[in-house]
Order: C-alpha cells, then sequence, then structure tokens
C-alpha cells in the first residue's frame, strides 16, 4: 500500500470515526456500557458479600471467594464479547452491498483509493474501534471486581488480547457477509453465526465435563472453524488457569470456565484466518458489479 | 495524435442472458460534450459504468487517456455522478467536498471548495447538511463533488433530473464552461431539449446498440419549406429559414395567392424517436 492509498485509507477511517461521534452512536454505547458496568459493580459486590458471609467459619474444600470471582468476572467476559460483537456488526453493517443499494459507495470507490483499500480501511476503522472497547470493558470489569471483591484473574492481559482478536474476527466476517448479502440478512447471519460459536463452545465444555469426545471434538471443530470462540474460551481459561485443587477443576466445568489455553497454534490460526476473511472478502467485492 | 479522453470499442454486457450492451463503440475527444441517450434500458448507465470501474465488461476495452477503465490512473481522471447516488446526510456541503479532496489527493483546500459550490451556486450553503438540502441541491452538490481534483473527464448520469427548470441552467452554464476550460463530458440525460442545446456530439442507444451518432446539426437532417397556395401545399424540400422570402416573392411574381408559410426541419426528439423505434424501458 503506498503513502496516497495510506492517507485515502485513513480518510475513510476518520469518516467512519467521525460518522460514530456525529450520529452519536458512541454517545450510547457509551451510556450502555455504563450502565452495564455500574449493574456489573452492583452484582459483584452482593455476590461477593453474600459468598464471604455466606461460606464464614465453614471447611473450605472449596475456595468460594475464587470461584465467586472466577463466575462473575467469567461473566463480564461473556458481556463484553457480546458487546463488542454488536459494535462490530453495527460498524460494519452494510458497508458493501447495502451502501452500494443506497448509492452511498459509488461515490467512494470510483475515486482513486479503489476497493480493496476502502474494505481494508473499513475493517481497520470497524475493528480498531471494537478492539479498543472490548479491552476498556474488560480492564473496567476487572477494576470494579479487584475494587469490590479483591480478586485477580490468574492472567490479565492475555484474555483481553484474546477478546480484542475475536471482535476483529467478527468485524471481518461481517464484511465478508456484507459483500453478498443485504444488510437485514447480514445482521442476521453473523449473530446467528456468532450464537453458534458460542454454542458450539458451550458443548465442547459440556463434552469436557461429561468426559465425552464426540461432543469435546465438536467444540474443538467449532473453535477452529470460529476462532472468536476459541479465543474467548481460551481467555476463560486464562482466568483460571493457575487456580489448583477442585475450586480449578469445578470452574473449569462452569459456563465460564474454559477448559483449553490458546496455545501458538491457535493465535496463529486466527490471524491467518482474519487474512483468509479479508482475501476472500477483497475479492468478492472486486468482482461485484456496483 | 493524442488518445480520445473516452475510447469505447466493442463494448458488451451480459447480465445472464440479457445483452446490456451489444457491441458499443464511442469516443470523446478532448473538450467534447457528447449527449448519450437511449430509453431505459437501453445500457446508457452500465455504460457509464464500466467507464468508471464499477461494472465489469463481459468483452470490449474502455479506456480513458489510453488507461483501462477500473485502473487507479483512469479513475484519477474522471469526474462521476450516478443516476442514483446518495451523500451522508450528516455531512455538510463543505465537509463532503473536503473528504474527496482528500480521496483525490487535490490540494486546492478551501479555494477550491469554494469556487465549486459557487460554480452550483451553492456558495451560501457550504455550512449546510447534506441532510437538511432539496433533492435539486443535493444534485448540484453532487456535480460539484464530481468536479473535486479537475477531473479530465466528466460522466454525469442523468444529472439534471431533479432539478427545476433555474437549476437546469445553472447545469447548462456549467457544463459550457467545462467545455472551455477542456473538460471532456458523456452526459446521460432523458431531456432531448437540453442535450440538443449543448452537447457538441449525440450518440443513441438502444438494446444495447449505438444505432445512431453524429452532430446534432448532422442528426437533426434535411429541412423544407412548405407554403400554402391557392392551388395547393406546395413543399421545397431541402430549402432553409433563409430561403422562405424568396420562395414566397418568387410564387407571389407567378401569381400564387400564399396564405401561410412553415419551415420544417427534423428534431432531435424525430430522429431519437426513429432511432429508437418508439422503445421505451
Amino acid at each position: 500500500m503506498n503513502g496516497t492509498a495510506l492517507r485515502s485509507a485513513a480518510t475513510v477511517v476518520a469518516l467512519s470515526i467521525q460518522e460514530g461521534i456525529r450520529r452519536r452512536v458512541f454517545l450510547a454505547v457509551l451510556v450502555l456500557t455504563l450502565a452495564f458496568l455500574a449493574l456489573y459493580g452492583l452484582g459483584a459486590h452482593f455476590a461477593f458479600r453474600d459468598v464471604d458471609e455466606f461460606a464464614a467459619g465453614e471447611p473450605k474444600i472449596l475456595d468460594p471467594h475464587a470461584f465467586t470471582g472466577a463466575t462473575i468476572f467469567g461473566l463480564a467476559m461473556f458481556a463484553t464479547l457480546f458487546l463488542g460483537a454488536v459494535l462490530a456488526v453495527f460498524l460494519t453493517l452494510g458497508v458493501v452491498r447495502g451502501d452500494a443499494e443506497s448509492g452511498l459507495l459509488q461515490p467512494i470507490v470510483v475515486r482513486p483509493i479503489g476497493r480493496t483499500t476502502m474494505l481494508l480501511a473499513r475493517f481497520a476503522g470497524a475493528a480498531l474501534l471494537s478492539a479498543a472497547y472490548v479491552v476498556a470493558v474488560y480492564l473496567a470489569s476487572w477494576a470494579i471486581t479487584e475494587a469490590t471483591g479483591h480478586w485477580s484473574p490468574d492472567h490479565l492481559l492475555g484474555p483481553a488480547l484474546g477478546l480484542a482478536l475475536g471482535v476483529a474476527i467478527i468485524a471481518a466476517l461481517s464484511l465478508l457477509a456484507s459483500t453478498v448479502l443485504s444488510v437485514t440478512a447480514q445482521g442476521i447471519v453473523v449473530f446467528m453465526v456468532f450464537g453458534a460459536g458460542l454454542t458450539a463452545g458451550l458443548l465442547a465444555q459440556i463434552g469436557h465435563a461429561i468426559n465425552s469426545d464426540s461432543l469435546h471434538t465438536i467444540g474443538r471443530v467449532a473453535s477452529w472453524a470460529l476462532p472468536f470462540e476459541g479465543l474467548y474460551a481460551a481467555g476463560l481459561h486464562g482466568l483460571i488457569s493457575g487456580t489448583s485443587g477442585l475450586t480449578g477443576v469445578v470452574l473449569q466445568l462452569g459456563p465460564f470456565g474454559g477448559s483449553e489455553a490458546a496455545g501458538p497454534e491457535l493465535i496463529g490460526w486466527a490471524f491467518l484466518y482474519l487474512i483468509g476473511v479479508l482475501a476472500l472478502a477483497a475479492f468478492v467485492f472486486s468482482r461485484r458489479d456496483l | 495524435m493524442a488518445a480520445p479522453v473516452l475510447a469505447v470499442s466493442q463494448l458488451q454486457k451480459r447480465y445472464g442472458s440479457q445483452d446490456a450492451l451489444a457491441g458499443v463503440d464511442l469516443e470523446v475527444e478532448a473538450g467534447q460534450l457528447v449527449g448519450l441517450l437511449g430509453p431505459n434500458g437501453a445500457g446508457k448507465s452500465t455504460l457509464t459504468k464500466i467507464a468508471c470501474g464499477l461494472v465489469r465488461p463481459s468483452a470490449g476495452r474502455v479506456e480513458i487517456l489510453g488507461r483501462p477503465a477500473g485502473s487507479v490512473e483512469a479513475r484519477a481522471a474522471l469526474g462521476y455522478l450516478a443516476e442514483l447516488f446518495r451523500f451522508p446526510g450528516w455531512l455538510t456541503a463543505a465537509e463532503l467536498l473536503r473528504f474527496h479532496q482528500r480521496l483525490v489527493g487535490s490540494e486546492g483546500g478551501q479555494a477550491e471548495r469554494q469556487h465549486l459550490l459557487d460554480l452550483v451556486e451553492l456558495g451560501d450553503a457550504a455550512g449546510k447538511r447534506i441532510e437538511a438540502m432539496s433533492k435539486g441541491m443535493q444534485q448540484r452538490l453532487g456535480i460539484a463533488q464530481a468536479l473535486v481534483g479537475s477531473p479530465r473527464l466528466l460522466l454525469l448520469d442523468e444529472p439534471t433530473s431533479a432539478l427545476d427548470p433555474v437549476g437546469r441552467r445553472i447545469v447548462r452554464e456549467l457544463l459550457e464552461e467545462m467545455r472551455r476550460r477542456g473538460v471532456s463530458v458523456l452526459l446521460n440525460s432523458h431531456l432531448l431539449s437540453e442535450v440538443e442545446l449543448i452537447c457538441d456530439h449525440v450518440a443513441i442507444i438502444a438494446r444495447g446498440r449505438l444505432v445512431k451518432a453524429g452532430t446534432p446539426q448532422e442528426l437533426a437532417g434535411p429541412t423544407a419549406v412548405v407554403v400554402e397556395t391557392g392551388s395547393g401545399v406546395k413543399t421545397f424540400e431541402g430549402a432553409v429559414r433563409d430561403d422562405a422570402p424568396a420562395i414566397v416573392a418568387e410564387l407571389v411574381a407567378g401569381g400564387e395567392r400564399v396564405y401561410g408559410v412553415e419551415v420544417r426541419h427534423s428534431s432531435l426528439e424525430d430522429v431519437y424517436l426513429e432511432a429508437v423505434g418508439g422503445e421505451t424501458g
């Protein structure tokens, strides 16, 4: 990409950000996120207080404080991924077919910027904003958890980066969908794929819990087919990977526990997958009559 | 000899079994204003979109200043306004032009923006949001947007469809100004009178084929003077308006009583209707 293309790409990214500010999208996201964090803070406060009171004086075969911290923080991580996915999808909604049908796209792509640069610029804008958003919400959730229950995950940064890469993949999948689907169909398909990925992850968890190889295999295949799920599950694992004993086992089997760490294979595959999805989106877009 | 600004050669476009364009040849020279006429669905917009790189041809070639249509160099040389277009409504007129200046790498800055807005008589609307503009204002802004970066070729698809008579006059004067500056224009329009008034060359497309082309004068065909006399209607084929007094004087001198005189010529509309066979899309 030469200097002119980079400048054009930056112009398109800036336009997307400007639109988010002017249309008060970011303001709405900020208000709702603050509401979520306030609710989470309230929930975390009462969860830690009640568990500490309930478990006081009881023999400790399971660490209730760690169990509570990991569970509610896992829930916060799920909510963060969901909110990040919503943001990624809405920032890429109708980027190709939708904008082409409304006549917004043509005046831009006839300029020297070209289709691929335009598409990558829209991806960069959506992915960077969504990734920054999930990292910020994740860290805010951690700060709340630490402040209310004095509990921190075993690994703090790795899961955050996994979430960031996960929403970038969702943004890329959404862009790919936008090259062939109308706006409504794009939104429906991407959210169904997102839901399918998370369901497959839960199946893998159940498979792990009941020692079912078939379910576990299904979950693993889904994690590789939709790596945002694998990254999320690995992030959950990272929260409790240093927790030993019965507490660690029980947490791994729970809905917000992850049984597998993010090895270099998964991270490498996630990057390859992202590049592949973007290349496919650019190819489909380049062949499309506008 | 310099390459034509726009050269279309044996251009074909098929959508399934439907031929949108079936081998069209067309050239637009520097500073030439070419009107592209044809019924709805004739292939005019498809041709324009192929020239912009928005649609891929099935066969044939389109070159802009000798570079293949759709290439970066070709796109850098053109300005385009689609028939159906939309700009982000939350932008102001000046912001839209600034956005396109950045996309084409224009360094014209504020002076260029104001000049373009003045050209389309939107000089006072620089700070107005697009969503608050009438369709006609948006169409004039679209033309200003197409002119950002001083393109060598303007491709305008029905640029006056939403304009009132005053707006059309503004665009007509603007196109004449572009011609004076040496900018080439390919104008798709249904408004035959407008095309007849301002275009140097007219091409008529029907069913994806070029069925007639030439200057408006060449296409207008022969004229005639028709005189209603006491002994019946006499038609003088090939005679023009300036011949009418002499014809009348000769008839009167010959003892004829003259009741009426009519100068006839086939208008572009007659030529168009004959060329497309009354077809409408």
